[in-house]
């Protein structure tokens, strides 16, 4: 036995958690997109319940053209009198859906391939990189046109091919931080304990890059709602009568000079979501990974 | 000697370089037939300068690199031939402590989860029972047992390198690699370290590889010492005898670079000039050659065996009967 016992600081100092949170709140722009994210999030959720209107329900009597701003349609109705502020809405609330279960999956992707890349190295690492290359390298909106062509997407499987086309990013820096952390000691000391691959890989690597991969998805939160919206904007989308920001401002570029109220609104969420979501991504890695 | 627990033949790491589709690649030989032993209870030192390939013997030994050729043998296992199954069992007979405190624990795992880890992967005392070995192991390293429910970023280094050690001994290991345990840490807290290192080689009857560069540490813990240079064995003996009365010319160069605390003392010194050659493309015949002060034409044509002196004394030198190069000061 040692003969004295070595004294430790009584108080532990600041956690990492905290640390994190001061920094982040000290980027400005980034809590500013955050407040405006969460804001978004409940009138998307609220909204449909607090509105008088249905996304798909018809004033017969505005049928034909679009209707101008009024007290009961604050943002007008569409050609079909539908009322624009409550397709809006709803339209935010599938647009966000398919972003947010886009980019988890292309999250889950991207670690899977990445990791499994970074952690073998080797012929596993050749095969995968090549295969993310050829992704990287297929112009979406060409393929989006041409699948467009075939069929219709069901809501979840756009979801499904959004992730699939933006996973690669994630798949990249997964895999360089996985290469930088296999050769860190604590990750030897491990495997000289008999710790196996997947162990390796999970227990000890994976909680070690959270921070970059946070980072990353977020940014593909972002990514992924503007390939949602393109996607909807070519009709190759969620289907109307069901609206996404994307296919109402598709509907609405044909009355663009007549009724440009009813393409702005969208128009303006498409950009401040995206704006907001690069905005908070930038600040939590600015907060998680600090360059000091 | 006591009986040998560790047995090392001939043991060599070469990595290909630069090979692909195209292109022939080359073989960079990081270690160059290197056969040792340590015997129980033994510590043995190894010494040289960075990029004489002491890290990789220390890995390789334990198959954390894997061994182009040769043999090692740890107690009655071969360790370069088991297949992954038997080698993760193996794993509680030999481990290994780190330089870096700072890079060996990782930093989202509390103090117990990392020694628990250790003792759940070898199966070690039922889930109730190891909370009290990781108290335990605690006191052993001298640390207070509430230490289990911190993370490695409220120690300090010093304090760290207890934990890696602890780490080290939650499996029972007969033989500890220690790769430069203390030369990240203060002065003062070195000492600490090493004190533990010996009270816990005294009470567990550890065998030790004790890789350093500081040579009076090595003296100081350590039987017999090795001296490596471009992956290969130079010298090796007693610690007594080879600090007393070295044979190779590279082994008193090392001891002349240590200093010396008393300026009265004047020696004449073999300096070491200019860096140590490729390993990619060793000088021919003595590796050393390029950079002795005492080589002559034939050392670039032979490769000097390892030659058996007096009293297990080995030494690689075509010149060792000639020379004098007994250290005045030791």
């Amino acid at each position: 036995m040692a003969d004295t016992t070595v004294p430790i600081a009584a108080q532990p100092p600041q956690s990492y958690g905290r640390r994190v949170v001061r920094r982040f709140l000290r980027h400005t722009p980034a809590v500013l997109s955050l407040a405006f994210l969460l804001l978004l999030g409940a009138v998307v959720i609220v909204g449909p319940w607090v509105s008088p209107y249905t996304f798909d329900g018809q004033d017969f009597m505005l049928i034909g053209a679009p209707g101008p701003m009024s007290a009961e349609h604050w943002l007008g109705t569409d050609e079909l009198g539908r009322d624009a502020l409550t397709r809006l809405i709803h339209g935010g609330r599938v647009s966000l859906a398919v972003g947010l279960a886009g980019a988890i999956i292309a999250t889950f992707a991207g670690t899977l391939v990445g990791a499994v890349s970074g952690f073998y190295r080797g012929w596993v690492d050749q095969v995968l990189m090549r295969l993310t290359d050829v992704m990287l390298s297929i112009p979406t909106l060409p393929l989006v046109l041409l699948l467009s062509g075939l069929f219709r997407p069901s809501p979840p499987l756009l979801v499904a091919i959004v992730g699939l086309l933006i996973w690669m990013g994630t798949a990249r820096l997964v895999r360089s931080q996985f290469m930088a952390l296999r050769e860190r000691e604590f990750v030897e000391a491990a495997r000289a304990l008999g710790a196996s691959g997947p162990r390796l890989m999970f227990r000890h690597i994976l909680p070690n890059a959270i921070g970059p991969i946070t980072v990353s998805a977020t940014l593909a939160v972002g990514s992924a709602i503007m390939l949602e919206s393109a996607l909807s904007f070519l009709g190759f989308g969620i289907q109307p009568p069901v609206p996404t920001w994307g296919n109402l401002l598709n509907s609405a570029s044909s009355w663009l000079s007549v009724a440009p109220w009813l393409a702005i609104p969208p128009g303006l969420l498409i950009l401040f979501t995206v704006l907001a979501v690069n905005f908070l991504g930038d600040g939590l890695r600015d907060a998680m990974e600090p360059r000091e | 000697m006591a009986e040998p627990l560790l047995v090392v033949e001939d043991l060599e790491v070469h990595y290909p370089i630069g090979k692909s589709l195209f292109k022939e690649g080359v073989t960079l030989r990081a270690l160059d037939g290197v056969s040792f032993t340590v015997g129980k209870g033994e510590v043995v030192g190894l010494v040289g300068e960075s990029g004489s390939g002491k890290t990789t013997l220390g890995r390789a030994v334990l198959r954390l690199v894997e061994p182009t050729s040769g043999r090692v043998q740890l107690g009655d296992k071969d360790v370069t031939a088991l297949p992954p199954a038997d080698l993760k069992a193996l794993r509680s007979k030999m481990q290994i402590i780190f330089q870096d405190p700072y890079a060996s624990l990782n930093p989202r795992m509390s103090v117990g989860q990392t020694l628990g880890e250790a003792l759940m992967l070898h199966k070690i005392g039922t889930r109730k029972d190891r909370d009290q070995r990781i108290g335990d192991l605690l006191e052993q390293v001298g640390l207070p047992r509430s230490a289990a429910a911190r993370f490695p970023h409220e120690f300090s280094g010093g304090q760290r390198q207890r934990i890696g050690i602890a780490r080290a001994l939650a499996v029972n290991p007969e033989f500890i690699v220690a790769d430069e345990p203390v030369s990240a840490l203060d002065v003062s807290i070195q000492a600490q370290i090493i004190n533990l290192l010996q009270d816990l080689r005294r009470e567990l009857g550890l065998s030790l590889l004790f890789i350093g560069h500081d040579l009076s540490v090595i003296e100081f813990l350590c039987d017999r010492v090795i001296v490596l240079y471009l992956g290969r064995v130079m010298e090796m003996g007693t610690a007594a005898e080879l600090y007393a009365n070295p044979r190779h010319p590279y082994t008193r160069a090392l001891l002349d670079a240590a200093p010396v605390p008393d300026p009265t003392v004047r020696r004449d010194r073999i300096t070491l000039k200019g860096d140590l050659p490729s390993p990619v493309n060793p000088p021919s015949g003595c590796v050393f050659r390029t950079r002795c002060p005492y080589a002559i034409d034939a050392c670039a044509e032979v490769v000097p065996p390892l030659e058996t002196l007096e009293s297990g004394h080995r030494v690689a030198c075509i010149r060792s009967h000639e020379l004098n190069l007994a250290n005045p000061i030791a």
